[in-house]
């Protein structure tokens, strides 16, 4: 069992700052998300697009921002629970909450902040009737272990980052890679196309396109594909693994069913106060929530965020009095003993 | 109606045909007047916010109007994309221009 103080659900830029503002106030946060790295749509969807709203930064790439905000909240030292999604929530008799992924992790904590934007990131299946009966029997949407396809037959359909990226890496370890798609331009890192080129020149990547894969067959396992180029008859290509890559789409998933007010998708909260939700102890915060007047705006999450560590501070120390405080005047001190503050004056004669 | 609005219709998910006007004075793109009459629920349309990355405003478009060109990365995302027609594009670079009077779309299926 995790224990901390703030479970953050969902680890983009609006639960990142979280982290930040709770450390503020001496609280700690684990954050829970289904993706395998931190940043969610920015490090996910548009890590190399730019955004030009972000206060003081006229500019600044999305995959930059999640970095400067790892950075903002690193002596902090959040907790990561990545990969796995947050699956059900139970309370607890002391009023804590204990929430469990997918993969059975629990993690406790007095509060909970969902910051899970739009939902957690699924995989976009291709439509294929019976794709479903094949899953984990040679249907991966994601690689987590490539290991599973040493000296395997290997097909990989789409043309994103993700298709060529794994089409190069699984070329040194599979039997034989085979990559489909249906044009014959890819849309990836410059790079990542002319190595795929490369490694298809060598004989090493069996390329495909433009073509569909149109069937899945085998018993019980994959053992076949069906695969039609673009006006012509279909064919049966034999492999032990097909890996479809054709991006993810955020769901709201689980959180649905956690008892919280759901209105257009979004988790309804109190603006007026501290974005709690209308279960006391859970926030919403950032693109995932809805109040009067919302906008899905990352500097918008960033406010909310700070306002409900406030509020989490109340719940966790009843009664305390606090008085805010400026980082320039105080400092920050981590929780990694590190400490953070304004140079001192300095105070000299002039002659 | 405002003399810079045009006049086109969207047909939702659920097949149910929606006579609107859309203005051509803000800057709206196709995707962002489908979100603004609500046709679609939040979340399922317009997810990367109108950067050609998410293909979740792919729509068929049923008229004979001359669109403007696709940019590499929309015919990129398209290829990618479910329930692909010859008549797909991403709503969201469509922009909404006088020249679109008349326009009808039907919104592809979520996925």
């Amino acid at each position: 069992m995790i224990t901390t103080d703030i479970i953050i659900i969902g680890a983009g830029p609006t639960g990142l700052f979280a982290v930040f503002e709770a450390g503020l106030l001496k609280l700690k946060c684990h954050l829970i998300d289904a993706l395998p790295q931190p940043g969610g749509q920015c490090s996910e969807i548009y890590p190399k697009k730019p955004i030009y709203d972000i206060p003081a930064y006229p500019e600044i790439l999305a995959g930059d921002l999640t970095d400067k905000l790892m950075e903002q909240c690193k002596q902090f030292e959040p907790g990561f629970t990545l990969g796995e999604r947050a699956e059900t929530i139970d309370k607890q008799e002391d009023g804590s909450f204990v929430v469990t992924t997918n993969k059975g992790t629990k993690h406790k904590a007095p509060v909970v902040a969902i910051a899970s934007g739009l939902g957690s990131f699924e995989p976009r299946k291709p439509l294929l009737d019976n794709i479903s009966d094949y899953e984990d029997k040679g249907v991966e949407y994601m690689i987590k272990e490539p290991e599973l396809y040493r000296d395997k037959d290997v097909v990989i359909a789409g043309g994103g980052d993700s298709a060529l990226d794994w089409s190069i890496f699984l070329a040194d370890v599979a039997k034989s890679v085979t990559l489909v798609h249906r044009r014959t331009e890819f849309r990836g890192h410059l790079d990542s196309v002319e190595k795929v080129q490369e490694l298809k020149n060598q004989g090493k990547i069996n390329l495909i396109t433009p073509a569909e894969i149109t069937a899945i067959n085998g018993i019980g396992k994959v053992e076949s594909l069906e695969i039609t180029k673009k006006d012509k008859a279909p064919f049966t290509l034999k492999t032990d693994h097909f890996i479809p890559l054709f991006g993810l789409s955020p769901k709201l998933g689980p959180i649905a069913n956690w008892g919280l007010e759901i209105e257009k998708n979004a988790i309804k909260v109190n603006n007026a106060l501290d974005y709690q939700t209308n279960i006391p102890g859970i926030f919403a915060i950032g693109d995932g929530n809805i109040y009067p007047g919302k906008l899905k705006l990352i500097l918008c999450g960033f406010h909310e965020a700070t306002l409900m560590c406030q509020a989490a501070y109340q719940i966790i120390n009843p009664g305390k009095r606090y008085v805010l405080k400026y980082t320039t005047v105080s400092g920050v001190d981590g929780f990694d003993g590190t400490r953070k503050e304004a140079p001192k004056a300095v105070v000299k004669a002039i002659d | 109606m405002d003399s810079k609005d045009i006049h086109i219709t969207i047909i939702d998910r659920d097949g149910v045909k929606h006579h609107i006007e859309a203005p051509t004075d803000i800057a709206m793109n196709l995707m962002e007047v489908v979100r603004s009459y609500e046709l679609a629920p939040e979340g399922t349309i317009g997810v990367c916010g109108g950067m050609a990355m998410c293909a979740s405003c792919q729509c068929y478009v049923n008229s004979n109007h001359t669109l403007p060109e696709m940019q590499d990365d929309e015919e990129a995302m398209l290829s990618e994309a479910f329930y692909v027609k010859d008549n797909s594009r991403l709503g969201c670079q469509i922009h909404m221009i006088p020249e679109l009077e008349g326009l009808e779309v039907e919104l592809a299926p979520e996925s």
